[in-house]
């Protein structure tokens, strides 16, 4: 268990250096920066005077050596734009995103767990069938087009929910619902499939056979294994409640990263676009990492199965 | 009734039956692939033609609708219909050039990191998990933002930030094929790791190849007009879904079919994409339930 751990938490280490190794890159895919720190009319000198002093004129392993350096203490340099450490912007947006995302992805569990529960338990039924048409349509609906219907419907149409903004509970339903619907299908989906797996398995026909009540089988014994699987999707559907962040809060104007990032890309603020992309992967692999530890404590026998690769 | 039929274990057929929603995923895609093919010849009107004078009229069926704009006509007084019509051949041909490249990528690396294991394996299953981490949209928004959003970018950016589903799939799969009597066969016949592995172990891995990059097609069209509707798709005159969805998105105040068309068509592409996928996964490869 231990070496498990210790090797889980390399990995994990790994994946953060790789991310950095894309993050240096996305920099020094246009070229050279100093042309966009510069006003258009800058002499050729004062051109090649900044380089100096940025270091951009080391070769690339050093200039990435330093960039990490800074980067493993959270020093992703100013802002072009806001002219503040790019770090403490984000931080500043962070907590927006965070409840979108929760609130997202809450919102889906609570929904989609009995949903897919029920739809199992009654297979073929009325329900199943409502069921499983809302799983097509919600895992077909993008994103931004689901929001903009929301917010016709109910904003502009019904005017129950605010459009856009951060203000009081309200502002958050519209986003949250547009941005968990894809994953309230596909957890839906999980939560019926591996559910039937369950209650097809052999110790629940046995428990049923030794006259425990089917309530008690279907909800204490079926259940906690059906739970199992969709702990590890909860991990990875964050990292899409993430991305799906991005466009909700652009139609949204919700102000979190994700529309801070948008802002930063429009504007060519490189340092806060490789802060967010750090801050974000650092935060899907820090996720992902105590979710498997979870996960291996639920379910012994995944270090084993693991290990023996 | 012959001896040997009577002494064969009764076994029921997998039963092939072509389900309502295959059915319907295959016509409705056909239906809408071969509108975009034909698209020039089938729109009634040229998609970027301004006509001022009709600015924003509704569909045909509501009060100030015209006859000759079905849909109706967006700010510009261009006709949605046509549009929409064109704007699938984006939608569907950037979404299928994207997903080869990205199986190419994928497959690639999942039959190298399957089949020679060791440091290769572990060294693609580590940049599997950097490409897991980062947010994609964001990536290919940076990306195709310095470089400079034109078709041939949108496509190779897309195709390289999805490839990590092929090449966990491929690997999965090469895993436990390689350890298969006619893999050893095939190698002890002294044929070349090259050879064995395009010849023995990829055709044995085509199945769940095709699942995957069908239901990765429903997932371009969604990702290509997010990066369209974000304004950094492939760029006007040429129409595209996710440009009318952003166009729309400023009149979901006052003309509501400007936004509802376009999406509804996403939909309904993906949708189609969708359960034809998930058929050939039932019938191909049940194992792939996800």
């Amino acid at each position: 268990m231990v070496g498990y751990v210790g090797r889980r938490l390399l990995q994990s280490l790994g994946v953060l250096l790789g991310v950095s190794v894309i993050v240096f890159g996305l920099l020094h895919l246009t070229g050279d920066p100093t042309r966009l720190l510069l006003p258009l009319e800058a002499r050729e000198e004062d051109v090649r005077q900044l380089r100096a002093l940025l270091g951009l004129d080391d070769p690339l392993w050093v200039q990435y050596g330093r960039f990490l350096a800074r980067a493993v203490r959270g020093d992703f340099g100013l802002s072009f734009k806001h002219q503040v450490p790019a770090l403490a912007l984000i931080f500043q947006t962070l907590p927006a995103t965070l409840q979108l995302t929760a609130a997202g992805l809450g919102l889906a569990l609570v929904v989609a767990v009995p949903a897919g529960i029920l739809s199992a338990l009654k297979r073929n039924s009325l329900l199943d069938a409502l069921c499983s048409v809302g799983v097509l349509l919600g895992q077909a609906m993008p994103v931004y087009w689901l929001g903009l219907l929301l917010i016709m419907v109910f904003a502009v149409g019904l005017g129950w929910f605010p459009a856009a903004g951060r203000d009081g509970w309200t502002s958050i339903v519209l986003p949250a619902t547009a941005l968990g619907a894809f994953s309230m299908a596909r957890i839906a989906r999980m939560a019926r499939s591996g559910m039937l797996e369950v209650l097809a398995q052999d110790y629940v026909r046995t428990a049923r056979a030794a006259g425990i009540r089917t309530f008690v089988v279907t909800y204490k014994y079926a259940l906690k294994n059906a739970a199992i699987p969709l702990v590890t999707i909860i991990g990875l559907e964050f990292g899409i409640l993430l991305g799906g962040a991005v466009i909700t809060e652009t139609i949204f104007a919700w102000p979190g990263v994700g529309r801070l990032a948008v802002d930063a890309i429009f504007s060519r603020d490189y340092p806060l676009v490789q802060a967010i992309v750090a801050v974000l992967a650092t935060l899907f692999v820090v996720i992902n990492l105590v979710i498997d530890l979870v996960y291996t404590y639920l379910d012994p026998r995944i270090v084993y199965v693991r290990s023996a690769r | 009734m012959s001896v040997t039929a009577t002494m064969l274990p009764v076994v029921a057929r997998p039963r092939r039956r072509v389900s309502f929603r295959a059915a319907f995923g295959l016509g409705a895609l056909l239906l809408i692939g071969g509108s975009a093919v034909l698209a020039p010849q089938l729109a009634p009107w040229d998609p970027a033609r301004q006509m001022l004078t009709k600015r924003l009229r509704p569909p045909m069926w509501q009060a100030h609708g015209l006859r000759e704009h079905p849909l109706g006509t967006d700010h510009l007084g261009r006709d949605i219909l046509s549009r929409i019509l064109h704007g699938g051949r984006i939608s569907l041909g950037v979404g299928l050039t994207a997903v080869t490249l990205s199986a190419l990528i994928g497959v690639t690396l999942g039959l190298l990191a399957g089949f020679f294991g060791g440091r290769a394996d572990a060294l693609i299953m580590r940049i599997v998990d950097v490409f897991l981490a980062i947010p994609y949209i964001l990536l290919a928004m940076g990306v195709v933002f310095a470089l400079g959003p034109s078709l041939l970018n949108v496509i190779l950016v897309m195709g390289a930030t999805r490839w990590v589903q092929f090449a966990r799939i491929v690997r999965a799969d090469v895993l436990s094929i390689r350890e298969r009597e006619f893999v050893a066969g095939a190698r002890a016949r002294g044929n070349r790791p090259l050879r064995l592995l395009l010849r023995h172990v990829l055709p044995n891995a085509l199945t769940p190849i095709i699942v995957v990059a069908t239901l990765e097609l429903a997932f371009m069209i969604i990702y290509e007009s997010a990066l369209s509707f974000l304004g950094l798709g492939v760029q006007p005159p040429t129409p595209t879904w996710g440009w009318m969805l952003a166009d729309g998105r400023n009149y979901v105040a006052t003309a509501w079919w400007l936004a509802t068309f376009p999406g509804l068509a996403i939909m309904l592409t993906v949708l189609a994409v969708n359960l034809l996928g998930d058929w050939l996964r039932d019938t191909l490869d049940p194992r792939l339930k996800v």
